[in-house]
């Protein structure tokens, strides 16, 4: 295979080379002085090919060798992976075997609208402000909208190990080593290692590998679910994906749309996240990520754009997952079925909560708080403590009777005023009665 | 023609491919790339020189320099003819369902399939005879569709008078059967089958005016018609935040719109929604016709994930379909979901041009492209002096929720009717979340005018007092602006807010809004005395309640009048 060493141009991690016969988006074989690295190709103008070097452009030479191997990225795929780590660029992390079996292309075409399926199968995850509240469907695609510093990567590591599906797929990108090892860590205490696949793009590493992490771990778990398996997609941090697109596309000197990003960020994004899917007669794919946002600013370009394209947020404040803002846009898909209370109470103790909230503001203002605020202030302390500390971990049903218990315990019957055949039903003392 | 002319790939960035050739091209031509094994559809949008770039209506992975380009002498068209009711297609005309057939679960990059089956045989039955003189559009037959009678036109592209020099007569005939045969002056001929191609990016210009759209089309939603309403061959946009309920209210219109065929473009969006329709449209009955929704609904869809260069040229297939059976003298809504993302979809070609972007790098010409989609909207009248119409609604996905950015504020001054969705009340599960006071429309409703203004008028004060009251508390209201605000609130409760979830309550026909209207009219209108706030605070609480009770009672049945009863004895 022909080699071509004419490098005529090297600017933030893409090099151009005059090379013939080149297909797009193909990889190539980068050898300089610092070493071997993979490269693809992002852009073809006549003879002039352009080419972001994965292992980044620092330490190359102008007349360093590029080899184009004539096929696109691919990730091996095998029952061997399954509690593997690997980096961004597919190679082992581990001290596992490189494997290179079964190889598939990443990034592949769209599903067919047609094929898809109205999702009904909710997602357990033991925390009640999720599975009471906006209730995770298999085959939902939703972010976690956090500020940094937010516990976001442990609660990840929580759905993951509490879901009941067959396979998690962690990619992590610009990951802190310490998040890394976290989540090794957490994986192998609970058990779970062996239904693990990760790929690790850590903060040290290249910027540009970390472009390739959602694809990979997104063309690895699109050939599980084919073959029947519900898997669980967790990307951490989606932020930093979008920002490494946004390096690429400055440094290839494009017009930016909004603070810089380029204008395909939507489409970008969505080509992701609308991998999320329930195969009719096969598996699933349920993805969570994470979208850190700066400034804690919900009209920043990425939150923004993923709002559009996911079925709702869980919106991460104050190490809780905050009621208002947080939205599961296909709970009405399953709440429905789980037990008859559910979105009654779903319902009634977030009004309550709104109003509690609105009495806290009262309280700061110094207005004069009457019975019914104090009794709201009660309801809210509990709410807080038992339902949304992040460490309570109980069955949706057991979460369910708490919040009749919570109800009863601060207000009366009428007060609370739902109908009475759920109140013949559930509310405490009542079903002693029967 | 005979020889087709080729080109040869010179360059390639995303989706745009630059392509050099020997002889000449056209813009906006249809071309092949030829890359590995597939042949990849494009669209030649700018020509520079020897070199065209095309921009490619699939992944362009693989393509390399000096691969080879057909040009296929057409511009981007659809196919016109019956059987396109019922049927989900991509931006591309490409029928989603048969594709799926052939290909499974994904999308095969270059697999392109006939939007009307050509095997499929039709009843038809002649209106004109021999010897008639036509001209474009007029029609020719007709065959039936589901619940409609399909006109079968002459092309749209004719020029001037013609002569039917042959027709069939009533039979069963393939799609692509000549049914007839027209002669001109000039002695040209030309065949007529069921199924005619048209450019989609050109308007069909077959009527004889387009007319103001003055009558008021009925969407069943009451804020809407009563406040903000759309018109018959009018355009209104729905730009609002993600959540709060754009896609919801779209489909609400979709469902209980007043028209005969509804278009649902879904551009750009959840894959996920249009699925929800998919499943759902099937078993819903459409109350006018007795038959399911799906048979008056066509459903264009180019997802978010999809190819984006079929995205832009979607909203065109969309459009061009709408007119395509105003021609046959109906009415016809178009729902575009998102314009947003088809904006997008232009602002990544230009990028990719290299064109100087304007603001926020959306590409110079965005407010024309706007301008000129919704211009495709109208009443119009036919040559036969029947009327059809488009109607299009376009929903807008505003970056930040501020509608202040370009493509809202493109829209805006093109549509008709402005429905601005609210953060704030989609928040305060206030649905449909119009906002009442920033919305507007410039076309006129089917109920009482000035009591509406009236009735604005106390949701502007209503706003105004509960604004004053975070500040003051109740204590520092007086008593008449407290039953001002209680006022307004009763009417955004009890008239403005729907439950989507209720089957009554979901959609009002237009006389129950002017019956139930008039009523609310009555409490807006009359004088209460309260001695204290909390007295005025219960009223409204239960004057609240009993009407909720009575929206989800059936129109005219005897717990409806019971209710109604009830109310109008607290307001004497």
């Amino acid at each position: 295979m022909k080699i071509y060493t004419e490098i005529t141009r090297i600017a933030g991690d893409v090099i151009t080379v005059e090379a013939e016969g080149v297909g797009y988006r193909e990889l190539a074989e980068v050898r300089s002085p610092q070493g071997l690295s993979l490269a693809q190709v992002i852009r073809i103008d006549g003879k002039r090919v352009s080419l972001q070097v994965l292992a980044g452009s620092r330490g190359i030479t102008t007349d360093a060798r590029v080899r184009f191997l004539n096929r696109p990225m691919q990730v091996p795929f095998s029952d061997g992976l399954k509690g593997r780590v690997f980096t961004g660029s597919g190679e082992p992390r581990d001290n596992g075997p490189v494997l290179r079996d079964g190889m598939i292309p990443i990034g592949g075409p769209s599903v067919n609208p047609a094929r898809r399926v109205v999702p009904k199968t909710m997602v357990r995850t033991g925390i009640p402000m999720i599975d009471i509240f906006n209730t995770l469907v298999e085959s939902q695609k939703l972010p976690i909208f956090s500020i940094a510093g937010e516990p976001y990567n442990p609660l990840l590591a929580r759905i993951a190990m509490q879901a009941e599906v067959d396979l998690i797929v962690l990619g992590g990108i610009g990951l802190k080593y310490d998040d890394y090892l976290f989540f090794r860590e957490t994986l192998e205490h609970e058990g779970a290692l062996a239904r693990s696949i990760m790929f690790i793009h850590t903060a040290s590493d290249p910027t540009v590998e970390g472009l390739l992490v959602p694809d990979m771990a997104l063309a690895v778990a699109e050939q599980f679910a084919l073959k029947g398996e519900r898997v669980l997609v967790l990307l951490t941090d989606m932020t930093n994906f979008a920002d490494a697109m946004k390096e690429i596309a400055i440094t290839m000197e494009q017009i930016p749309s909004n603070r810089g990003y380029p204008g395909d960020l939507y489409s970008q994004l969505a080509a992701r996240y609308e991998k999320a899917v329930d195969f009719k007669g096969a598996g699933s794919i349920t993805v969570l990520a994470v979208t850190t946002m700066p400034g804690d600013d919900v009209t920043h370009p990425v939150p923004d754009n993923t709002g559009y394209i996911t079925e709702g947020q869980f919106y991460l404040k104050g190490g809780r997952i905050e009621p208002f803002g947080s939205l599961s846009r296909l709970k009405q898909q399953v709440n429905g079925d789980t037990r008859a209370d559910h979105r009654a109470i779903m319902d009634r103790m977030i009004q309550l909560f709104a109003e509690y909230r609105e009495t806290l503001e009262k309280r700061s203002m110094g207005f004069h708080m009457s019975a019914w605020d104090e009794k709201l202030l009660k309801y809210g302390a509990r709410f807080e403590k038992e339902m949304m500390d992040l460490s309570v971990n109980i069955p949706l049903e057991r979460a369910l009777d708490l919040g009749w218990e919570i109800l009863a315990d601060c207000f009366t019957v009428s007060e609370v005023g739902m109908k009475q055949a759920l109140v013949d039903q559930f509310w405490p003392g009542e079903k002693e009665k029967k | 023609m005979g020889i087709q002319r080729k080109g040869v790939v010179s360059g390639v960035n995303g989706n745009m491919v630059a392509v050099s050739f020997e002889d000449q091209v056209m813009q906006n031509e249809v071309a092949y790339v030829v890359s590995g094994g597939d042949r990849l559809k494009a669209e030649v949008i700018r020509v520079k020189g020897r070199t065209a770039d095309l921009q490619v209506f699939e992944d362009t992975l693989g393509v390399r320099i000096g691969d080879t380009v057909e040009f296929s002498n057409e511009l981007l068209s659809v196919a016109l003819g019956p059987g396109l009711l019922g049927q989900v297609f991509d931006g591309l005309q490409n029928p989603l369902e048969d594709l799926a057939q052939a290909h499974g679960f994904f999308l095969k990059r270059g697999a392109y399939l006939s939007a009307l089956d050509p095997d499929s045989r039709w009843e038809f039955t002649p209106i004109k005879r021999k010897g008639d003189k036509v001209r474009a559009g007029a029609k020719l037959g007709t065959v039936p569709e589901r619940m409609f009678s399909h006109a079968i036109m002459v092309p749209f592209g004719l020029e001037g008078e013609w002569e039917v020099s042959e027709i069939v007569s009533k039979s069963e005939v393939a799609l692509k059967d000549r049914v007839a045969e027209l002669t001109n002056e000039a002695g040209e001929t030309i065949a007529v089958t069921l199924v005619q191609n048209w450019p989609v990016k050109l308007p069909i210009r077959a009527y004889a005016q387009k007319m103001k759209p003055s009558k008021p089309l009925v969407t069943k939603i009451r804020i809407i018609d009563t406040l903000v309403p759309v018109a018959v061959g009018g355009t209104f946009c729905t730009p609002g935040p993600f959540g709060a309920g754009k896609t919801v209210l779209q489909h609400l219109l979709s469902r209980h719109a007043d028209v005969d065929v509804v278009i649902v473009a879904a551009c750009g969006e959840r894959a996920g929604e249009v699925v929800e329709v998919l499943t759902e449209f099937p078993h819903l009955s459409d109350p006018r016709t007795g038959r399911t929704l799906m048979d008056r609904t066509i459903i264009i869809c180019n997802t978010s994930s999809m190819p984006v260069a079929a995205r832009e040229s979607s909203v065109y297939t969309a459009v061009t379909l709408a007119e395509y059976y105003r021609q046959m003298g109906l009415n016809v809504l178009l729902l575009a979901d998102s314009t947003s993302r088809w904006a997008q979809a232009m602002r990544e070609m230009s990028g990719r041009l290299e064109e100087i972007p304007g603001e926020e790098a959306f590409p110079a010409y965005l407010e024309s492209r706007i301008a000129s989609f919704y211009e495709r909207a109208g009443l119009v009248k036919l040559y036969d002096g029947s009327t059809g119409s488009v109607t299009i609604g376009g929903s807008v996905s505003p970056a930040g929720g501020n509608f202040e950015e370009p493509v809202t504020q493109a829209t805006l001054k093109v549509v008709g009717a402005f429905h601005g969705l609210s953060r704030a009340r989609a928040n305060a599960r206030r649905y449909p979340a119009i906002d009442p006071l920033e919305s507007w429309s410039k076309y006129p409703t089917f109920v009482d005018a000035e009591n509406v203004e009236k009735s604005r008028r106390i949701l502007r004060r209503s706003a105004e007092v509960g604004q004053m009251m975070k500040v003051v508390g109740e204590e520092g209201t007086t008593m008449a602006d407290f039953v001002e605000y209680l006022k307004g609130e009763f009417f955004d409760g009890v008239y403005l807010q729907q439950n989507a979830f209720d089957k009554t309550d979901e959609a009002t026909s237009a006389d129950r809004q002017v019956h139930v209207f008039d009523v609310v009219e009555k409490v807006m209108d009359h004088v209460f005395s309260f001695k204290t706030k909390e007295e005025a605070r219960q009223f409204f609480q239960e004057l609240r309640r009993s009407f909720i009770n009575w929206n989800s009672q059936a129109f005219g049945s005897d717990e409806f009048r019971r209710t109604e009863g009830e109310i109008r004895q607290r307001i004497v």
